[in-house]
């Protein structure tokens, strides 16, 4: 078959090109949550063909308390199951609070290695494998407890290249949880689950994967499916905060993020029929290292003036690399995305961003995006959501509860 | 005969095994009291604050991760442990509630025909002396009966448990889904006629669950 090289791709032009997920990326911050330092086998010791019987990462926990919810700037866990649930019709802030009172119980005791409270298999949960979940709320459901409150979360605009379903779309909540282990999160989400029925229904489950533990060295760039290098360029783990955290935006949130969902298929059959030099040219960056076509090194600073023997410059204006690259720097945002595949053979991402302003810091880019990016050839978006992720809670309340403007609860006794 | 040690890991060891073993352990548990183990209506006494016991022996006893199971009929268990930091046993005699017309302290024993069933503990729960007692599904619990409402998934329910010294300690348990701990209530369906404050109907769910849930127990032996 034809490969599309960059003569083709010039001639065709950027009409054929629009635009699609923004993200390609997804190293995981080191920040407040970081899990990966207990571990000294990541990826730094000798290989061998033994097994390393004595490294058992299992124990490893991250807080859920604190200053803000865990699994933002927690460096990205092997696993992620990402459940939207739409609350009943007829529920309100009383069964929102008694929802997010039993799944915040068992999100701390989860995290910390303990069942929940009624485990029905609570020796699954003795290995949380750095396990956070982290909760978030879409827009309806502050409109519907506190119109008049407005710590900045809106829908996100309409980009005219998504080919948006609502099997993903926007939902009341969403949980994200994440640990390097399938067996734990496969029974965490299952009691949450559980514990959420009475108030909430499921409408959909993105599960999504990266290397396993240990397979590269701790803080190695992530590829997607297409086999590219993303995630390269990143929120710096040093100078994130304004960018990341929201602060004297409202009450009850400082220190909360907003979260996007991006399910961006990816169109492997296509792909296959593209040739290296072309899919390097769509993205302007190699894929033996994600290093910029005009750099040796994944994270050279790509040169946009450079031009080949001909006079074409060597990153081309419409790669997804130059259509990406923004003169503001409050155009970034935390990408923390997992790849994901289905039954029938598709293969995608969930792409998830976190930033304090989606307006100013993400909506631009996907913009960008979406007016031109060589990359869309390849990449739709079939599902997008938005959610304010309140910060963390306090042992023995709830997340969001300051937030939804909802009563403490009432633990006046026992230790639930 | 008393036991010295609540038999959690031992009661589940026995479930497998076979029934008549639970019946046993669950028997000899506290039944030297002479205390009446049967419920005792609602009442005002209780306090509003788990950590107000009445008296010495209150003071010192809790009830760790206490949850009831959710329910919109008309009865439900409480589960938990109870912890007995003191250096006397201490014997829990009966209990009460706002949210149930009668609260008993149950056990669960192998019923006529071999299938699980539950019914007021003899002597109440003794907890032993720096000792705890679990109250879990298939095993000791606190039975609320004629719920006065449903009882909705995160909400908090006191329960007041009333010891052999007289004194009453409050606790404040979460209500959780639950679909297990369906054992039939020996006051119940079996004894029809004799169940003047139950309704049948309900307690005829519990025993459908109940052959299904515990008959492959029976058969083991």
């Amino acid at each position: 078959m034809t490969g599309l090289n960059r003569r083709n791709l010039l001639a065709s032009g950027a009409a054929a090109l629009g635009g699609a997920g923004v993200g390609w990326g997804t190293r995981g911050l080191r920040g407040d949550h970081d899990g990966n330092g207990t571990n000294s086998a990541s990826g730094t010791e000798p290989a061998s063909t033994e097994p390393a019987a004595d490294v058992v990462t299992g124990g490893d926990t991250i807080d859920f308390h604190g200053v803000h919810q865990a699994g933002i700037d927690t460096a990205a866990q092997a696993h992620l199951s990402l459940v939207g649930l739409d609350l009943l019709e007829g529920g309100g802030g009383e069964e929102l609070g008694r929802m997010m009172r039993l799944l915040s119980d068992d999100a701390s005791r989860f995290t910390s290695g303990r069942g929940a409270l009624a485990d029905t298999e609570p020796e699954l949960a003795e290995s949380p494998a750095r396990l956070t979940v982290t909760f978030g709320f879409g827009p309806r459901v502050l409109r519907m407890l506190r119109p008049a409150y407005d710590p900045g979360l809106q829908e996100l605009p309409a980009f005219p290249l998504d080919r948006l379903d609502p099997a993903w779309g926007q939902t009341d909540v969403v949980l994200q949880v994440c640990t390097d282990d399938p067996m734990t999160l496969s029974h965490v989400r299952r009691m949450l689950l559980k514990d959420a029925a009475p108030f909430a229904t499921v409408r959909w489950v993105q599960d999504g994967f990266r290397r396993a533990r240990g397979t590269e060295a701790a803080g190695t760039t992530m590829r997607n499916l297409m086999g590219q290098v993303d995630g390269t360029v990143n929120l710096p783990a040093d100078d994130h905060a304004d960018l990341l955290w929201s602060t004297g935006r409202a009450s009850g949130f400082d220190g909360g993020t907003f979260m996007v969902v991006r399910r961006i298929e990816m169109d492997l059959v296509d792909w296959d029929r593209t040739d290296r030099v072309a899919r390097e040219f769509s993205v302007g960056r190699k894929l033996a290292d994600g290093a910029p076509l005009t750099g040796s090194a994944e994270h050279d600073e790509p040169d946009f003036e450079a031009v080949d023997a001909v006079g074409f410059p060597v990153i081309d204006p419409a790669s997804h690399v130059a259509r990406m690259r923004s003169a503001d720097p409050a155009e970034r945002f935390l990408r923390r995305g997992y790849n994901y595949t289905t039954p029938d053979g598709g293969a995608g991402l969930v792409f998830l961003a976190f930033a304090a302003d989606v307006d100013r810091q993400f909506v631009p880019v996907q913009q960008r995006m979406d007016e031109l990016d060589l990359l869309n050839e390849w990449v739709t978006t079939i599902g997008s959501a938005v959610y304010a992720v309140p910060p963390a809670c306090v042992e023995g309340d709830f997340v969001g509860r300051e937030m939804l403007g909802l009563p403490s609860p009432t633990t006046s006794g026992g230790d639930a | 005969m008393k036991l010295n040690q609540t038999p959690t890991l031992r009661a589940r060891t026995a479930l497998v095994g076979g029934a008549a073993a639970v019946a046993l352990l669950l028997s000899a548990c506290g039944s030297d009291s002479s205390d009446d183990a049967t419920g005792s209506s609602a009442d005002a006494s209780d306090t509003s604050d788990a950590t107000d016991g009445t008296d010495a022996e209150a003071a010192a006893l809790s009830v760790t991760d206490p949850w009831i199971k959710a329910t919109d009929d008309d009865m439900t268990a409480m589960f938990g442990t109870i912890v007995n930091d003191t250096d006397a046993d201490i014997t829990v005699v009966g209990a009460s509630s706002d949210a149930a017309g009668t609260v008993e302290l149950h056990e669960v024993v192998t019923g006529d025909g071999g299938a699980m069933v539950m019914q007021p503990k003899e002597g109440g729960f003794t907890v032993p002396a720096g000792g705890t007692h679990e109250l879990e599904a298939g095993g000791d619990h606190v039975m609320l009966m004629d719920l006065t409402g449903p009882l909705e998934a995160g909400q908090d329910v006191t329960v007041t448990l009333e010891l052999a010294d007289g004194s009453t300690q409050d606790v404040t348990a979460v209500v959780k889904p639950f679909t297990g701990a369906d054992e039939e209530y020996a006051g119940g369906m079996d004894m029809g006629d004799e169940d003047m404050e139950h309704g049948d109907t309900d307690h005829g769910d519990h025993g459908d669950h109940d052959d299904m849930d515990h008959g492959d127990h029976s058969e083991d032996q």
